[in-house]
């Protein structure tokens, strides 16, 4: 629920573009890699590992305004998010699809050797 | 506000013209959450995130209360039971 008005702040919305541009795959979960707190991120987290990628989380459990914020950012209403080389790729349906045809892999390796 | 099945079906009918939709209310008591299994020719030539988005905005409403959905988007062609 919440209601938050709309706006992402433009400090927020910079913030969050360096920190993308700086870690080339990154998850916006609830939870982190080591404790998800939900069934839809704990799966993201486990593809992930499976890839055999180096790749942060984000807990946007610990802050509702970037919580909101991510919504807006990425014009996706719900978590986990994942972003590889600046790039919104999805949340866990497209994530489980994407891993299942090998598209995550190619999409992820190019990031890496970019 | 409470989100029924009823309704998530209603507002993809009215929006996506599927020609094959399954809505399964998932919830475990933890809020509304949905399985959508949905055909649509408008998902034909779209990239898989592209049809994401179009379920998403089509539930725009549905969404603020909704906890958890989960999309399978294909084009009629690809449906299967």
């Amino acid at each position: 629920g919440g209601g938050v008005a709309g706006g992402l702040r433009p400090e927020l919305k910079e913030a969050i573009d360096q920190y993308v541009a700086s870690n080339k795959v990154v998850l916006f979960m609830k939870g982190s890699k080591l404790f998800p707190q939900c069934g839809f991120s704990n799966t993201c987290v486990q593809i992930l590992n499976v890839l055999n990628v180096p790749y942060e989380t984000v807990n946007i459990l610990e802050d509702e305004d970037l919580r909101q914020g991510m919504k807006e950012y990425s014009k996706w209403p719900t978590f986990p998010q994942l972003y590889v080389d600046k790039e919104f790729i999805g949340g866990c349906d497209i994530m489980i699809e994407l891993y299942q045809n090998g598209e995550l892999q190619e999409i992820v390796e190019k990031a890496l050797v970019s | 506000m409470a989100v029924s099945k009823e309704q998530v079906e209603s507002v993809l009918k009215e929006k996506l013209q599927p020609t094959n939709l399954v809505v399964e209310d998932t919830s475990g008591g933890c809020g509304a959450s949905f399985d959508v299994k949905i055909a649509s020719p408008l998902f034909a030539g779209k990239r898989v995130l592209e049809r994401h988005r179009m379920v998403n905005s089509a539930l725009t409403e549905e969404l603020k209360s909704i906890h958890a959905l989960t999309i399978k988007p294909v084009t009629p062609e690809q449906w299967v039971e």
